[in-house]
């Protein structure tokens, strides 16, 4: 297989990365599931709206994007420097750092790690990184048993699902569907448990609380780590980030190396830009932010590299490790609304997921998550570091497109598609010609007004897709007639 | 889903990797000119000026269902025991190094020089604290385990928390807040209580942590 890595200087990233379902089989289900589609509707209009409304607070809101996405450029310029200084920093008080190429290599440091401490359960804090190593099964493996304490990603993992939203990793669940799993899956769970949030949250307080006071190992991930001063910082609403994250006295963090910033004083960025951009909040309820070994606690840092280095060696891919995993463009993103998280097959959902996850594993690995958009921009507009989601899709699928006439030696169906449509275009008479046989086109579809499936080569946009019938005269045949 | 993700066992190489992560790394952002540097050209320290900082600060902090109490300098004491006597918390702990003129008989003094027990923490019913700063823009405040603060398990256990927070130790915004603090602190950053939006984006209060999050401005003047 040709794995396309701009440079042959790293490997591509594995874990829960790799879709067992191609995007466009896994959206044509995913679009059968009304009850998703209401779920994502609400909740997606819901905080779009909110967003906004936070968003439109800060007058310096774009000096504070422009000022993200400069110091994160700056970090991915100089990231081997920053991660020295980052190691100099948390080693200097009492961390130990190790470094890891991929995500096997990462679960066996936390495996041993957990071993060493004579641990057989850990905490977990919601990181989306431990998520794309698949932590929980390496730990499950090496006959450790992992809790999430996150409400959501507990949920997921009693309802032996996975996350399918970087924020609300429980999105496509509804309250019925949560107590039911609840009833099943917890032990000593009250059986007349009813459905109302409250009393759900409620039950998830109890199901965790002992877990907490007696635990003894911790993983979380990180949104940020400061390489000036080796400070981490973890950011959540619901508390039990701070219980993993204080109680237990070994702290095991995980950390992708792109989440390194330069200066304490970058905090001041982030902290405004990431609560407002998520859970559209001035600030989220609890940050908490330790530096090295802290109150008796002994704390191990795991660099990943995992497909980042290999990221990182495309000029005009590498951007997507600005992302500082808000979410923000999922919940503007078309595509994702109706189709959900886990059509995308990776950890990594909606538009940064669809830019960053075949550019982890590599594009030949996920051909079609390049198309898996609109191109409407709305995800660029939301980024509150400003990356460039629509160009780097057009310029991931090129190299899909190149990736895939390579190994096939034929061109795809989406490069015979669009150079086919080149050639029509090229010539007005060409075009005009072309869209009067688009009348015939008006054969089909006739009953429902949609057409279900083209012939070839345009089978591969209709396999995914209803087109819309042709219009009974062209625009132009109507222009000509007036 | 999973591809892999065993462990990689034998032949691990913890500096091999630390070489070879490296060396990927400088092959691919190559030999970089020194940073151009960032323009900051956004509200910065200073920049963000209330009017009533005081009363910004309590207006955010209830938009977040913490409830805020005020009171003058010299009526702390008093202000705090009726305010605990108002929810009926009556086992009440307090970190070391709290005014002793805050505190009442019979609550206990906690984490000194020795990590406290979580399990014996447990057992209170509410915690009275100081902090270090806070955030009128946002309704933060932030606790940085300096006197009267305590170890960052002292006011996360329990299930009621009341902080004092004196008028001048409100800063307008984020980037003043930053400016004052020392990054190598054990630091928690609160704004209101627990609060999660995980079931069907409704958001609910009281997850973990304190669920009840009580804030009493002390104002010289008054």
């Amino acid at each position: 297989m040709t794995v396309f890595l701009g440079l042959p200087t790293a490997s591509p990233g594995v874990g829960n990365l790799h879709a067992a379902t191609p995007f466009p089989t896994a959206a044509a289900e995913a679009l059968r599931d009304d009850q998703l589609r209401r779920n994502l509707s609400h909740a997606t209009r819901t905080i779009r709206g909110r967003r906004l409304q936070t968003v439109a607070e800060l007058d310096d809101w774009e000096q504070l994007r422009a000022a993200g996405a400069a110091i994160k450029d700056d970090v991915l310029d100089h990231l081997d420097r920053y991660l020295l200084q980052l190691e100099q920093a948390v080693t200097a008080r009492g961390g130990t750092v190790h470094w890891a190429r991929d995500a096997a290599e990462a679960n066996a440091i936390v495996v041993d790690l957990v071993r060493q401490a004579g641990a057989t359960e850990v905490v977990k804090v919601k990181s989306m990184v431990t998520a794309e190593i698949g932590l929980n099964e390496a730990l499950a493996r090496g006959g450790i048993g992992a809790v999430e304490t996150d409400l959501a990603e507990l949920i997921v993992q009693l309802g032996r699902d996975h996350p399918s939203h970087i924020l609300v990793p429980a999105i496509h669940r509804n309250r019925r569907e949560i107590r039911d799993i609840f009833r099943r899956e917890m032990v000593g769970v009250d059986p007349a448990l009813g459905d109302e949030p409250a009393e759900l949250v409620e039950a998830a307080r109890a199901h965790l609380r002992q877990r907490f006071l007696t635990a003894r190992v911790a993983v979380s991930g990180a949104n940020f780590a400061i390489a000036e001063t080796g400070t981490l910082a973890v950011v959540e609403s619901e508390g039990n980030g701070r219980m993993c994250l204080t109680l237990p006295r070994t702290l095991i963090t995980v950390m992708g190396i792109e989440k390194v910033l330069p200066s304490w004083r970058d905090l001041e960025v982030f902290l405004q830009l990431l609560p407002r951009s998520s859970t559209a909040e001035r600030m989220n309820p609890y940050t908490s932010m330790w530096t090295g070994a802290v109150e008796g606690q002994e704390f191990h840092l795991v660099l990943l590299d995992n497909g980042r280095t290999a990221t990182l060696a495309d000029p005009a891919g590498r951007a997507a490790l600005r992302c500082i995993r808000c979410s923000a463009c999922l919940n503007v993103c078309p595509v994702y609304e109706r189709t959900g998280g886990h059509a995308y097959g990776s950890v990594y959902p909606g538009p940064i997921g669809a830019v960053l996850t075949p550019q982890l594993t590599g594009v030949a690995d996920h051909p079609h998550l390049p198309f898996a958009s609109t191109l409407c921009g709305a995800c660029f507009d939301a980024c509150p570091v400003a990356i460039d989601i629509p160009r780097m899709l057009v310029h991931l699928r090129a190299q899909a497109v190149a990736a895939g006439a390579r190994q096939r030696r034929l061109p795809t169906s989406e490069a015979a598609a669009m150079s086919v449509l080149g050639w029509l275009m090229s010539s007005p008479g060409r075009w005009s010609a072309a869209l009067r046989a688009l009348w015939l086109g008006r054969v089909l579809g006739r009953r429902t007004g949609w057409i279900r499936r083209l012939p070839p080569p345009m089978s591969a946009w209709t396999r995914s897709r209803d087109a819309p019938r042709p219009p009974r005269r062209p625009f132009r045949a109507r222009g000509r007639r007036r | 889903m999973s591809r892999d993700g065993s462990a990689g066992g034998t032949g691990r190489d913890a500096d091999a990797a630390r070489a070879e992560v490296l060396r990927r790394v400088r092959l691919a952002v190559g030999t970089q000119p020194p940073g151009v540097g960032v323009s900051r050209d956004y509200r910065g320290v200073g920049a963000r000026p209330a009017d009533d900082p005081v009363g910004l600060f309590v207006e955010r902090l209830t938009d977040y269902r913490a409830s805020a109490y005020r009171c003058g300098a010299d009526e702390v004491g008093e202000t705090i025991a009726g305010i605990l006597g108002e929810h009926g918390r009556t086992r009440i702990c307090v970190p070391h190094g709290l005014p002793a003129r805050w505190t009442a008989p019979g609550w206990q003094v906690v984490g000194g020089d020795a990590p406290p027990d979580p399990v014996a923490l447990d057992a209170f019913d509410g915690v009275v604290s100081g902090c270090a700063l806070a955030i009128a823009l946002t309704g933060t405040i932030v606790l940085d385990s300096g006197p009267g603060q305590g170890w960052r398990a002292v006011t996360l256990v329990p299930d009621y928390h009341l902080v004092v927070v004196r008028a001048d130790q409100i800063v307008p915004a984020v980037p003043d807040a930053i400016a004052r603090l020392d990054a190598t602190r054990p630091m928690t950053w609160i704004s209101g209580p627990s609060a999660t939006s995980d079931i069907e984006f409704d958001r609910v209060e009281g997850v973990h942590g304190p669920r009840t999050l009580d804030v009493l401005v002390v104002a010289e003047g008054r």
